[in-house]
């Protein structure tokens, strides 16, 4: 059943006080503008999972906000899936062919878009060199949501000479701004409260998800969520739970899905198959891209929520999880670091070894898992929710435009 | 109780947080970027920390205390650059030239360089201060009071940490509206001793809450 969209009051249950009133009175100052986000993919991942939630909002508050997606070829994708690992540090090869496609399908994409608007926002590489054929009108943003802080010189290098043509960039951390002539923004990702995904569910709408799902709730359940992907570390998180299993019974359950633009999905979920293979007590849940209430109600019966990764953009599932009032795991990579406050809000592990004694201690010590998960609950809603998004947006437009 | 001509407006912010593109990994590269870095930079790791710790605050209310101690590991830099309380100088410039001192003889003691070794360098930002209107305005001290409760902690911020000293803009700074407007030069004068360094956006509301009340209740408008 289609969701009713949703209104900024009907925020007002969730998010600190003023927050609404704020982001009322900061729209007034771009109220009729336009904003554009392109991006790859209008299904799976968190950039479209974000468009989907977001603009809607930014309609209500008086922004006339649009969303065009490219289109390219299988080899296109190929060579951008080259880049996304190439510039989160894995060594790739690219070659001539693969930059003339590249170049190719983005010049395609820049004929066939409309791309006029006063803000037009660029999401991650793919479409990145739109700028080089598109007619600007408005100011244009590069919003890069994946690692990029030890990128592969030469991808980086052939793909720095569209970025410095846009007017600012936009990062989710710190530690992934680079050494660019334009102004470079830290924007942190966020997560929508009343989506789906992370709503409020009762024990009865859990339980009967569960039983769905063939998930007995009979012990503990460790959950990771993500794609399967290599740099959300499935096998480590497998690795991790055996050795946690030798001192404690547990389940472990991974949920995720692949994206239209991730050709290497498949192959890591079938690798992930068979290290679990002959075990019970591990659930390998491939989840299509609209499973989010399935997604909420894994969050909610899980014990301990784990997001191993060894490369990660943001990692907004970590954020998901708390949000549950769950404490979390998950690896020193990304933006991970920045939503775990070590032994506030959960734990940041830098082994499957790590993982696992944390796994450990946590199962052991209930009460410091209820209060971890209560203080994660209370950061989400001071630091990444939709509405600090909206205004961090907002902000910035107003700030580009004048 | 007397009624200002003028009104007096509340203004909240947001801070848009700029990346400079530019870390330090050693001490030195620290005292070399807070050499070179706009004024905005060393406002975004001072005094604009506290519109960034509302709900979890780090070890010291100054970026560069917290990385030396926590990520170099050199408590005693830590320490030493945190007892430095931004509300103390004039203009940031004398803040920078402190905090220069401050680290350039640390250095001068040690015969290596602290650096990072596993903890996460440095990161030079800075801050652009976004103003919104909240619509709330006080002609009188009581409606002063009850707009202090009511706005939103990044119009304390604006108002009290700094952001009106930065930009000495006199007709949105509460202790000025105070003395001229409502002529109560000693609240002014009370107000203006409060120190905020040590306290948080949401305790320094508490504190001058107490204050506002105290003068009402003294005037009989409890």
């Amino acid at each position: 059943m289609p969701e009713r969209p949703l209104r900024l009051d009907d925020y007002r249950q969730v998010v600190p006080s003023n927050t609404i009133d704020l982001i009322y009175r900061l729209a007034e100052r771009v109220q009729g503008r336009s904003l554009l986000h392109v991006n790859s993919t209008r299904v799976g991942g968190g950039v479209a999972e974000m468009l989907h939630r977001y603009i809607p909002l930014f309609q209500d508050i008086g922004v006339e906000a649009g969303w065009e997606v490219i289109s390219g070829s299988d080899a296109f994708f190929r060579v951008t899936k080259s880049f996304h690992n190439a510039l989160q540090g894995q060594e790739q090869v690219f070659t001539e062919e693969m930059l003339r496609t590249y170049l190719e399908v983005n010049r395609e994409n820049a004929a066939r878009l409309d791309l006029a608007a006063d803000v037009v926002m660029i999401h991650d590489p793919q479409p990145a060199a739109l700028i080089e054929y598109a007619s600007r009108k408005g100011k244009w943003i590069w919003r890069c949501h994946i690692d990029i802080s030890r990128p592969q010189r030469r991808a980086w290098n052939f793909l720095r000479q569209f970025i410095v043509k846009y007017d600012a960039a936009i990062f989710s951390l710190p530690k992934f701004s680079q050494r660019l002539p334009i102004p470079q923004y830290l924007i942190y990702p966020s997560i929508d409260p009343l989506s789906e995904k992370n709503r409020d569910l009762t024990g009865e709408e859990v339980n009967a998800i569960l039983d769905r799902l063939n998930i007995p709730r009979d012990k503990p359940i460790l959950l990771q969520v993500s794609r399967f992907d290599r740099f959300k570390d499935p096998i480590g998180v497998i690795n991790a739970y055996r050795i946690v299993k030798k001192y404690d019974d547990c389940r472990l359950v991974l949920a995720g899905g692949t994206a239209d633009d991730d050709p290497e999905g498949a192959q890591v979920l079938s690798e992930v198959m068979e290290a679990a293979a002959g075990d019970p007590n591990i659930h390998v849940l491939l989840l299509p891209p609209t499973a989010d209430l399935e997604i909420n109600a894994l969050q909610r019966a899980a014990t301990i929520i784990l997001q191993k990764s060894i490369r990660e953009g943001f990692g907004l599932t970590v954020a998901e999880g708390m949000w549950k009032g769950k404490p979390v795991i998950g690896g020193f990579a990304g933006g991970i670091t920045v939503q775990i406050i070590y032994g506030v809000t959960g734990y940041t592990v830098n082994s499957v070894e790590g993982c696992a004694f944390r796994i450990r201690y946590l199962l052991n010590n209930p009460e410091v898992a209820r209060q971890m998960g209560e203080n994660a609950r209370e950061y989400v809603r001071q630091n990444f929710l939709i509405t600090r998004d909206l205004i961090d947006h907002l902000a910035l437009m107003v700030s580009l435009l004048g | 109780m007397r009624r200002a001509g003028r009104p007096f407006l509340f203004i909240t912010c947001h801070e848009l947080k700029e990346m400079l593109g530019r870390t330090a990994w050693d001490e030195r590269e620290l005292l070399d970027g807070i050499e070179e870095v706009p004024a905005d930079s060393l406002y975004y790791h001072t005094l604009s920390y506290f519109l960034r710790s509302k709900y979890l605050a780090s070890p010291y209310p100054n970026d560069f205390a917290t990385w030396a101690a926590i990520q170099v590991r050199d408590r005693v830099l830590g320490e030493r650059l945190a007892v430095v309380d931004p509300f103390d100088y004039e203009d940031i410039e004398s803040l920078r030239s402190e905090l220069i001192t401050i680290i350039d003889d640390h250095l001068a003691s040690l015969p290596t360089i602290p650096r990072v070794v596993y903890g996460e360098p440095f990161h030079f930002m800075r801050s652009t201060i976004i103003e919104i209107p909240t619509g709330i305005e006080a002609r009188s001290l009581r409606e002063f009071r009850d707009g202090v409760q009511a706005v939103d902690l990044g119009a304390i911020f604006y108002h009290f940490f700094g952001v009106v000293r930065r930009k000495n803009s006199r007709h949105v700074d509460p202790i000025v509206w105070l003395e001229e407007e409502l002529d109560l030069p000693d609240l002014a004068g009370r107000i203006r001793r409060m120190n905020p360094y040590v306290s948080s956006l949401d305790g320094f509301r508490t504190r001058l809450l107490a204050v506002l009340d105290h003068v009402l209740e003294e005037v009989g408008d409890a």
